[in-house]
């Protein structure tokens, strides 16, 4: 019934693994490209200075920002999972104090046992809109977050069921990729707003380096590639949230169906999940604690974007999650799968001739 | 030149024994381990019950026979050896037997509505419940992984390292019928009316 989740999953954890060194990687060259791309059109521009003026000879800027992006990578990966959590403004449940709590922590520690995972550090987003997600860099230091609303209205079976969902993430290390991802994407998002700021305010700096341009323009082809070059940074530099946005979104999607059959491998109850799911969907408002940055990591989409409805090209291209009803009718399949073979089984206790009226 | 091929074999073959007889030892062990969570959470449903029977024992004078019948389940349960032959039969029908008469405890229970009002009623059967699930789940892992590990050493062709590697067939737990198995579903108070 869940084959796929059995078999694949030190495969996953293999892809997960590298997949997360080609962001971190990519991230990297991507600032190195900008830095160094600076460089090289500085270094054109300022080729035929007169003598004594200034000459751009060694690439500090291509230096200066792949040390950066280094930088922000290395930061990302270490504190992503603190900075998503506190993005969300969630609060670790330490010592329960409420019925509703203590029963969140005993499922969390049933399904860590049903996972096989060392129990995970607890979390409540203070949102009325069920939801849930998790977050951590492997299955030792991993952290699981609900919304107060998934408690408060979810039986104790769905309530397990979507840690189960979560737990899966853990288990075959989404989790790593997932939030150096949100990491990443926050730190890009906060740059992009910088640099909008200082283009605006900087535009002077760009005419004054088309005016050098113009200086040198003896030789006209040379100018205009150095311009056309400009263009293709600068819309790199403008490119970059979109990307990183777009990687989130495709990074998401599959995973949730695997996890969901994860889910039902560890509660062996595919058909809780599908009824959490659909009360999950029911309450589609938006979850206002998780913002753009972590919605791929949540179980269902925080944002409530209509997208998520449904399959096909476009919805492919942007929503971070597959269609509910797509989800829920996977379940419902495998719940059906479940309860054939409950009943043959309870026909051949029973002694019945099995197989009689269940064909297979 | 033919020298070189054999030996070349020869340490394919011996890779392959290293890694084959590296991965059965690698599943013997993690079932040997699902087997002690298994424990870990039957040691937490036997220190729980002396808890619950002291809740309840004031106002439940009518209903000795109930109350003493889950204490002597539980030493029974307590007794049993987890070494040895036929330790999963053995542990099996005294934990059964605890789980009947539980069962039959938290349905007398039902009947008391001044004692499920009290606070802490209500924490122990959330705390008896989460460790029925426990106990199930732990199971459910022990059979996932003695399958695979059971699978493994009568495989082609790693059965001919599983003598090497000293693997057995390890026992599965058996859900009796299916009555016992909607056993552990005593969870009254969150869901149904009695």
């Amino acid at each position: 019934m869940s084959d796929g989740a059995t078999l694949n999953l030190f495969e996953q954890q293999a892809l997960n693994r590298r997949r997360t060194t080609w962001l971190v990687l990519g991230f990297v060259l991507f600032f190195a490209w900008l830095g160094f791309g600076g460089d090289w059109i500085f270094w054109q521009l300022t080729l035929n200075a007169e003598p004594g003026a200034y000459r751009h000879a060694f690439p500090w800027l291509g230096a200066l920002l792949t040390a950066l992006g280094a930088g922000i990578a290395a930061y990302a990966y270490r504190t992503g999972p603190e900075k998503v959590l506190w993005s969300t403004g969630a609060w670790e449940v330490l010592t329960p104090d409420t019925d509703a709590a203590r029963r969140l922590v005993n499922v969390v520690e049933e399904m860590a046992i049903a996972a096989a995972v060392p129990r995970p550090r607890i979390w409540l987003v203070p949102d009325a809109d069920p939801n849930a997600f998790a977050t951590g860099v492997d299955p030792s230091r991993a952290h699981v977050a609900v919304t107060q609303g998934l408690i408060e209205q979810c039986t104790r079976d769905e309530l397990q069921a979507v840690v189960a969902h979560e737990l899966g993430h853990v288990k075959n290390l989404d989790v790593r990729l997932m939030t150096t991802l949100a990491a990443l994407v926050g730190a890009v998002a906060l740059m992009s707003d910088g640099l909008g700021r200082l283009l605006r305010g900087g535009r002077v700096v760009g005419g004054s380096g088309g005016g050098g341009g113009g200086r040198g323009g003896k030789k006209g082809a040379p100018a205009q590639l150095l311009l056309m070059l400009f263009v293709v940074w600068i819309i790199s530099w403008m490119l970059a949230p979109i990307i990183t946005q777009l990687l989130a979104i495709g990074v998401s999607r599959k995973r949730e169906y695997l996890a969901d059959a994860m889910s039902a491998q560890f509660t062996r109850n595919p058909l809780a999940l599908a009824s959490a799911l659909r009360k999950l969907e029911g309450a589609h408002g938006a979850t206002t604690a998780i913002k753009r940055g972590a919605a791929h990591l949540c179980i269902v989409d925080p944002l409530g974007r209509r997208l998520d409805q449904r399959e096909g090209f476009v919805a492919d291209l942007f929503a971070t999650h597959p269609p509910i009803a797509m989800r829920i009718a996977r379940l419902k399949g495998m719940g059906y799968a479940q309860l054939k073979h409950e009943q043959r089984d309870r026909e051949a206790a029973a002694g019945a001739p099995a197989g009689a009226s269940t064909p297979t | 030149m033919s020298g070189i091929l054999l030996l070349a074999v020869l340490a394919i073959v011996v890779f392959w024994v290293i890694g084959a007889y590296n991965g059965l030892i690698a599943l013997k062990n993690q079932t040997v381990n699902a087997f002690k969570q298994i424990d870990v959470q039957l040691k937490r449903r036997h220190d729980l019950i002396p808890n619950l029977v002291n809740a309840v024992k004031g106002a439940m004078e009518f209903e000795r026979e109930t109350l003493e019948a889950v204490i002597q389940a539980r030493n029974q349960a307590i007794r049993v050896e987890h070494t040895g032959p036929e330790v999963m039969k053995r542990i099996g029908k005294a934990e059964d037997a605890l789980s009947g008469a539980l069962t039959r405890l938290l349905a007398v229970v039902e009947q008391y509505p001044q004692l499920k009002a009290t606070g802490n009623i209500g924490q122990l059967q959330e705390e008896l419940a989460s460790t029925e699930n426990r106990i199930a789940f732990a199971r459910q892992m022990y059979n996932d992984t003695a399958t695979q590990y059971n699978t493994k050493q009568q495989q082609f062709p790693t059965f001919l390292v599983a003598g090497l590697a000293r693997a057995a067939v390890a026992d599965l737990w058996e859900l009796e019928d299916q009555a016992a198995r909607a056993v552990p579903q005593i969870d009254l108070s969150m869901k149904r009316k009695a």
